[in-house]
């Protein structure tokens, strides 16, 4: 069984130079900025927020945030690190502002040690996301996910569908390397365990499930 | 290796950043305990669908919405005094 092939990166030669016009003032420079980061705002601000109008707003106050505070940009990480973390911090906002009852917190503590070891081993179908429509499908992983606390959404977000490093992903939301890890095995191993009632192979006959058929070959 | 000790790696484990021997550790540990494969196997299709998934995708008529918005509220700032910076 390998590791999981990291998206590739588009290239970011230039993008200290657009950073420096932008930050003489070349308001085209930064429209370019926008242009290459404005889809991955997005998904992270409605991955954190679970909410279209918040995560349309976040995108406008943290590029707008990004902007006025270009000076404070030293460019000892890369751009777009930087821009996440704004968006980060400005959808954490939005969420504590909507739902002020409950403190959202990325360091806040997260239970005990017991809470990812897995409930449910099933193996699942293969291919199973083939099983539903693609509309069908998005719906389903939106609720699944939804149902994380947004410590663990963040990080998985952040690593696994933006494809940052362990250390971009702690830069980006101030927390330790093993505090990432920590937090991206459990949104993991949680939303596999969640997943599985979607995705679980079953035996056609009784419903119960089957064995594996040894898949790839690699056991 | 006893299970426990196989998921605590799993995170290195998927991400392809562990080292030779602990790798093949947890390798001969994936040949014969069926529960911990299973679990390696689905939390790798887990992160593969949502990375596939396109969910939440700008819609190309917000895109532009908002980077219209974006580049009017710059420009604005830029009017009423840029905070000037050092470089």
């Amino acid at each position: 069984m390998g590791a999981i092939q990291p998206k590739v990166s588009e290239p970011v030669s230039d993008e200290l130079m657009l950073v420096q016009r932008a930050k003489a003032g070349d308001v085209e420079a930064f429209e370019e900025l926008v242009r290459r980061y404005d889809r991955n705002v997005f998904r992270i601000a409605q991955h954190i927020t679970q909410n279209r109008e918040d995560a349309e707003d976040v995108v406008q106050d943290a590029f707008l945030k990004a902007y006025n505070n270009l000076a404070q940009f030293q460019g000892q990480s890369k751009f777009y690190t930087w821009l996440v973390r704004i968006a980060v911090n400005e959808a954490l906002m939005k969420l504590r502002r909507r739902r002020p009852e409950r403190t959202v917190s990325l360091d806040e503590e997260v239970k005990t040690e017991d809470d990812s070891v897995p409930r449910e081993v099933a193996d699942w179908s293969p291919n199973p996301e083939q099983q539903y429509t693609q509309a069908e499908l998005r719906d389903i992983l939106d609720r699944t996910i939804h149902g994380l606390p947004a410590t663990f959404r963040t990080v998985f977000v952040l690593r696994d569908v933006e494809g940052l490093s362990t250390e971009e992903t702690a830069e980006a939301l101030d927390l330790s390397v093993p505090a990432v890890k920590s937090r991206l095995l459990r949104a993991r191993l949680q939303l596999r365990e969640r997943l599985n009632k979607y995705f679980q192979r079953r035996d056609r006959s009784n419903g119960l499930q089957s064995k594996p058929s040894g898949g790839d070959g690699t056991r | 290796m006893k299970c426990s000790e196989f998921l605590h790696e799993l995170t290195d484990y998927l991400d392809g950043v562990i080292d030779a021997p602990t790798k093949a550790e947890l390798e001969e540990h994936l040949s014969w305990c069926h529960n911990c494969y299973v679990v390696c196997d689905t939390t790798k299709k887990t992160i593969e669908i949502y990375r596939d998934s396109k969910l939440y995708e700008l819609p190309e008529d917000l895109e532009s919405k908002l980077r219209s918005a974006i580049a009017t509220r710059c420009k604005s700032h830029k009017k009423s005094g840029p905070e000037k910076t050092a470089g």
